[in-house]
C-alpha cells in the first residue's frame, strides 16, 4: 500500500446497516446486489448493537437503517433501540410495507429519529406496477400518515425513470400532501438490479432534462415548506458525481451479514477484498480493510484524473460505474466529459432510452410469495 | 429587510423532533443533527441552538445572550435572527 493509504482516514460520518436483503417490493431500480444474501445469514440485534457502539466511537453520527426491508426484521425495535443507546441519530430507509400504527409508535417511543419512506409514483396503478405489488402505493400513504402523527420527520424519496419522470413535480406535490418535512427526487442510477433494468428504465433525455427543470422551479416556489433534494441523472451530466463523497472518506455500509463495503456496489469490483465485522473491529476495518484503502485518496488515479483540479472535489467518480461502463473500475467514470470513453454514456443512454424491453423483476423471496 | 427581522419577539423556537444538537467528540465541537443533514454548529450557533428549548423567547434568548458574552445587544440580536431564520428555511428550528 501507499503511504497515502496508510495515513488515518478521515473519521467516518454515517454508516448504511443493510439490515436484510428481504423485501415484499421488487423494484426494477433497486440497487441491491444480484445475488442477495440469505436470511439465515442476517446478523442478530446484539452483533448490530455492538456495530452501532464501535461507529459511535469512530466518529459515526448517523445510522441508516436500509435493506431490502428493514421492517421485514422482527427485531428492528431492539436494533432501533441499539441506535439511541449509542448516541447515534437512526433512520429508517422503509417501503412502509410490513409497518403497522402499533409499530410505527413503538420504533418513535425506542429512540427512531427519521423515516424515509419509498414511493413509486403519484399515480397507484403505476405505482404497484413499479413496485411489483398490487396495493402497495395505498399502503404507503396511510404509514406515511402514522409516520407524520408520531411527530417524527418525514422524508418522501422517489426514484425517477422512464415510466414516472413526466409525474416528478406530482410526486413532490403528493410529498407536501403527507405532510413530509422533504422530499428525495432521485434520477435512478445504475447499479445492481437497476443496471440490469437499465433498459427498460432509462428516460428520454429531453424528459429527464423537462422533469429537473420543473423540480427546480418547485424548490424555489417551496422553501421553508419543504427541503427538496434533487439527484441528477448521472449519464446526462458532464462531471462525475463523487461517489459516496470520496471513497473511504464519508460513509461505510454493512451488508446483512457483517461484510463492510465502502458502497453498496463495491462487490462487483473483482479482486477487492472485503472484511466482517464478525472478524475485525469497524476501526481496524476502517483504516485497514484492503477494499477500503483500494480507491482512497488520490493515488490509485490514473490520467485524466491524476492532474485534474477536480480530484479531491469529485475524486474520480464512480469506482463501479467505470466498471459497468468500461470494464475498467480504475478508469476516469466516463460520465466525465474529460474522460477519453465520454462517449459511450450518451450512446447507452440513447440506446436504452428507445428500447421496449420489459422490467427484470428481482423474485418474491419464499416469505412474501403469498403476501 | 435583513433576514428574520419578522420573527416576533415573543416567538419560542426550539428544535423539531429529529433535529438535535450534538458534541461531536470525533472531531470537536457541535454538529446539527438531521434528516440527512449533519451540519457543523460553530461555538456562536451552538450557544443560540442550546437556548431554543421552546421555553425561552427570543427576546429572553437574546438577553441571556447578552450577558453570557457581553456583547452589544443590536448586533447579538441581528445574528440571532439571521440564524433562526436561516435554519427555519431549511426545517431545522421551529418558530
Amino acid at each position: 500500500m501507499s503511504e497515502e493509504a496508510d495515513k488515518t482516514p478521515p473519521a467516518p460520518l454515517g454508516l448504511l446497516a443493510e439490515l436484510t436483503h428481504r423485501c415484499p417490493l421488487r423494484c426494477p431500480y433497486c440497487s441491491n446486489p444480484i445475488a442477495l444474501e440469505s436470511r439465515e445469514g442476517e446478523l442478530d440485534a446484539a452483533t448490530w448493537g455492538r456495530v452501532f457502539v464501535e461507529a459511535a466511537a469512530l466518529g459515526v453520527m448517523h445510522i441508516h437503517l436500509s435493506g431490502g426491508e428493514p421492517v421485514s426484521r422482527r427485531d428492528l425495535p431492539d436494533i432501533v433501540a441499539h441506535c439511541a443507546e449509542a448516541g447515534l441519530y437512526s433512520n429508517l430507509i422503509t417501503s412502509g410495507l410490513g409497518l403497522t400504527q402499533a409499530l410505527v409508535e413503538r420504533l418513535a417511543d425506542r429512540g427512531l429519529d427519521h423515516v424515509q419512506l419509498s414511493i413509486q409514483d403519484a399515480e397507484p396503478d403505476s405505482a404497484d406496477r413499479i413496485a411489483g405489488y398490487r396495493g402497495a402505493h395505498a399502503r404507503k400513504l396511510e404509514a406515511a400518515q402514522w409516520i407524520v402523527a408520531t411527530g417524527m420527520p418525514l422524508t418522501i424519496n422517489a426514484v425517477i425513470h422512464r415510466a414516472n419522470v413526466s409525474r416528478a413535480t406530482k410526486i413532490v406535490a403528493l410529498a407536501v400532501e403527507l405532510g413530509a418535512r422533504r422530499v428525495e427526487i432521485a434520477h435512478a442510477q445504475y447499479y445492481g438490479w437497476a443496471l440490469a433494468n437499465r433498459a427498460a428504465l432509462m428516460p428520454a433525455r429531453a424528459e429527464a432534462d423537462a422533469a429537473w427543470a420543473a423540480v427546480e422551479e418547485m424548490r424555489i416556489a417551496l422553501e421553508g415548506a419543504i427541503v427538496i433534494d434533487h439527484v441528477a441523472p448521472d449519464y446526462h451530466a458532464r462531471t462525475p458525481k463523487p461517489c459516496m463523497g470520496g471513497w473511504g472518506r464519508k460513509t461505510l455500509n454493512v451488508s446483512p451479514s457483517g461484510k463492510v463495503l465502502p458502497c453498496h456496489a463495491a462487490e462487483t469490483i473483482p479482486g477487492l477484498e472485503f472484511w466482517s465485522v464478525k472478524d475485525h473491529s469497524l476501526a481496524d476495518i476502517w483504516r485497514r480493510a484492503p477494499a477500503f484503502n483500494a480507491f482512497r485518496g488520490t493515488e490509485w488515479m490514473a490520467e485524466p484524473c491524476r492532474s485534474c483540479d477536480r480530484r479531491t472535489i469529485d475524486f474520480g467518480g464512480c469506482r463501479c460505474q467505470a466498471l459497468a461502463l468500461l470494464g475498467d473500475a480504475r478508469a476516469t467514470d466516463p460520465v466525465c466529459s474529460l474522460s477519453p470513453h465520454h462517449d459511450v454514456v450518451g450512446r447507452v443512454a440513447n440506446r436504452d432510452s428507445v428500447s421496449d424491453a420489459a422490467y427484470r423483476y428481482r423474485a418474491a423471496p419464499r416469505s412474501f410469495e403469498k403476501a | 429587510m435583513s433576514a428574520g427581522e419578522d420573527i416576533p419577539a415573543s416567538a419560542r423556537p426550539h428544535l423539531p423532533r429529529g433535529v438535535k444538537l450534538k458534541r461531536d467528540e470525533a472531531r470537536g465541537g457541535f454538529a446539527l443533527l438531521a434528516p440527512e443533514r449533519i451540519v457543523r454548529a460553530d461555538p456562536v450557533a451552538a450557544a443560540v441552538l442550546e437556548r431554543c428549548d421552546g421555553q425561552r423567547t427570543l427576546a429572553e434568548i437574546v438577553d441571556d445572550l447578552c450577558v453570557t458574552y457581553r456583547g452589544e445587544r443590536g448586533r447579538i440580536e441581528a445574528d440571532v435572527r439571521r440564524l433562526l431564520a436561516d435554519l427555519a428555511a431549511k426545517k431545522m428550528v421551529r418558530l
